[in-house]
């Protein structure tokens, strides 16, 4: 079984339309259980383990993150946040066999309150086709801007 | 409001011993006066020294308010001058570390100076002839702090020409310092790329307080720490299987509130102190294969074990920074405005240690210190309902009294109940003395 490069750009969309929607759960399952979801600190940084990066997460910090924000006292998602991701068409860089890596300009809204942040971000995602569906194998989010001193980012590119 | 205008005096009596006004958290007259006053008169951390390694490479933070330039102006000599050109205010250097070359070089009217500060040359200088520049401030090169110490690689400066030393600032503090840079079987630290910025709309005063405020980790942090507890009990992962890393660094944060009286606070003179004494949340992490032997070779195995079993949490150095021994982490809270501070984490690597201990260090910072993190966003969110909270008209004092002593002085080391609110009442004492230290000086030569 193959995918065709419309099925991965239209994966890409249906990913960010999950985040936006808050439909976390449907995104979790999208993950193989041993991706990273990965966030550098530094311009071009290319070690995740051993300097410091915004997010290196794995499937219990994930799932950690997704269940916090439905909280009883998670007091600073009282009230809750909303995001907006404006994604340009996915360059498909790699087709091989059964993995994929994708490459998409975005632009990230994240509200709260009387506060909004606008975010500059290319994303890179490393998909495998398992028994017919594509997955997550792992994500990595730099942002424009890296180096500004940010406010709290609370919900996920 | 306009009431503390250019008088430190009146500032200093917004702290009494149980309370705080809370004009010193909301008043942009208070924060005036904590710039040119608290921040000149004490030493402030400014950089590490392997962020500037050679020769002309320079650092630009602030001192305060005041922004500064680190700089490497020998292979063992570094400066710290005043970053502004004595011309025009320039800034002399905009990008945040670089290196210089010989000298620095004004971009606006090409006026440059030799990496100490001194004037090296200013462009058909004979349209200065007989005005008297060479006699003014403005014809004497770039302006230098008061004094710079390099204290095991991290360098500390006084804005102030005259006052007090470093020695006696710090005392016995510097064992939590110490204790740090000792970890690494080299004895020495080298900065780990760089720091997070993360920008908090408060005061800086409450960041620094809530390093040892042990009271709140429990509470607000129950929606990450607590929901981690229950999603590791969940995987019902045999016994003596490693545990999820998210569990090693953020769950004992949910440790209750014997587990913090118990750890126990230490305060030192001059406002710093620290957290653990006795233990901390950063005791149980998991051993690294080949690291204690590495710490045996150098220091032999009883001052190995000695190094190796403080487990300082927080230690703060009055005013701004705060120091994680264990895990080699600085945080430095800058001041930009009564209601606006940014918060720097670093990492340092061990030299000569292995590079898990950096990973961990750099995960730790990520998922506690960071801007995307689940950890950091409570703090964030209860320090910024504070800042707005604090302006209720007739409740205008905040107290800080936890397990107050009625004889309660600041001029000794002490050590207590790891649930106290000494630490913040230690850090006011010091805010009060350097407040109106300068003047205070003054008076005495009187």
């Amino acid at each position: 079984m193959s995918v065709s490069k419309d099925q991965i750009i239209d994966f890409i969309y249906e990913e960010a339309r999950m985040l936006d929607e808050g439909r976390h759960d449907e995104w979790l399952a999208l993950w193989l259980t041993d991706g990273h979801y990965w966030m550098p600190l530094d311009y071009k940084q290319s070690d995740p383990i051993n300097e410091t990066s915004l997010l290196y997460e794995d499937m219990f910090m994930l799932k950690l993150r997704v269940e916090r924000l439905n909280g009883a006292r998670t007091f600073s998602q009282k009230p809750k946040s909303r995001c907006h991701h404006v994604i340009q068409r996915p360059f498909i860089d790699e087709m091989n066999g059964d993995t994929f890596v994708t490459n998409t300009s975005m632009h990230y809204v994240e509200t709260r309150l009387d506060e909004q942040q606008l975010l500059a971000l290319t994303a890179r995602h490393d998909l495998t086709l398992v028994d017919g569906q594509l997955r997550i194998a792992n994500k990595r989010i730099d942002i424009l801007n890296c180096d500004a001193a940010f406010r709290n980012i609370q919900l996920l590119p | 409001m306009g009431f503390h205008v250019g008088n430190p005096k009146s500032a200093a009596d917004l702290v009494q011993a149980h309370q705080v006004h809370r004009d010193v958290y909301i008043s942009p007259d208070v924060y005036a006066l904590e710039m040119k006053h608290v921040f000149a008169n004490a030493w402030v951390f400014v950089g590490h020294e392997s962020q500037t390694p050679k020769k002309g490479d320079y650092f630009a933070t602030q001192i305060g308010n005041q922004p500064v330039i680190q700089v490497r102006h020998k292979p063992d000599d570094i400066h710290v001058l005043l970053n502004r050109c004595p011309h025009k205010g320039t800034k002399i250097v905009i990008d945040r570390q670089g290196n210089t070359g010989k000298f620095f070089r004004c971009p606006y009217h090409a006026w440059s100076f030799k990496t100490d500060g001194c004037l090296l040359a200013i462009p058909l200088k004979k349209g200065y002839e007989g005005t008297g520049l060479e006699k003014t401030q403005n014809g004497k090169g770039m302006k230098a702090v008061g004094a710079v110490k390099n204290y095991r690689g991290f360098i500390f400066a006084r804005l102030a020409d005259e006052g007090i030393s470093f020695e006696e600032f710090f005392g016995d503090s510097l064992s939590s310092l110490d204790n740090m840079v000792d970890r690494s079987p080299e004895g020495r630290l080298e900065v780990v790329g760089p720091p997070l910025r993360y920008m908090h709309y408060c005061n800086w005063k409450m960041l620094v307080e809530n390093q040892t405020d042990t009271c709140h980790p429990m509470v607000a942090h129950e929606s990450s720490a607590g929901i981690a507890v229950k999603l590791y009990e969940e995987l019902n992962l045999p016994k003596g299987a490693p545990k999820p890393a998210a569990m090693q660094i953020i769950a004992p944060f949910m440790s209750p509130y014997e587990f913090f009286e118990g750890m126990g606070i230490r305060t030192w003179p001059n406002g710093h102190g620290h957290t653990g004494v006795h233990h901390s949340i950063h005791s149980d992490y998991s051993a690294i294969p080949g690291y204690f032997e590495a710490m045996v070779e150098t220091y032999g195995e009883e001052k190995a074990k000695t190094i190796l079993d403080e487990n300082r949490h927080n230690t703060v150095y009055f005013p701004n920074i705060m120091i994680k021994g264990p895990i080699q982490q600085l945080r430095t809270f800058i001041p930009l405005a009564a209601d606006k501070t940014i918060v720097e984490s670093y990492i340092y690597r061990l030299v000569g240690a292995p590079d898990e201990l950096t990973a961990r260090t750099a995960m730790y910072n990520r998922m506690i210190n960071a801007p995307t993190s689940i950890v950091g966003h409570d703090d964030l969110e209860m320090y910024e309902r504070a800042q707005e909270g604090l302006h209720v008209n007739g409740l205008e004092w905040v107290n800080i009294s936890r397990l107050l002593e009625d004889d309660e002085n600041h001029e000794g080391e002490a050590v207590l109940n790891g649930t106290t609110e000494r630490q913040m009442r230690n850090q006011f004492d010091a805010w009060r003395k350097f407040m109106t230290y300068d003047q205070d000086q003054q008076e005495a030569a009187k």
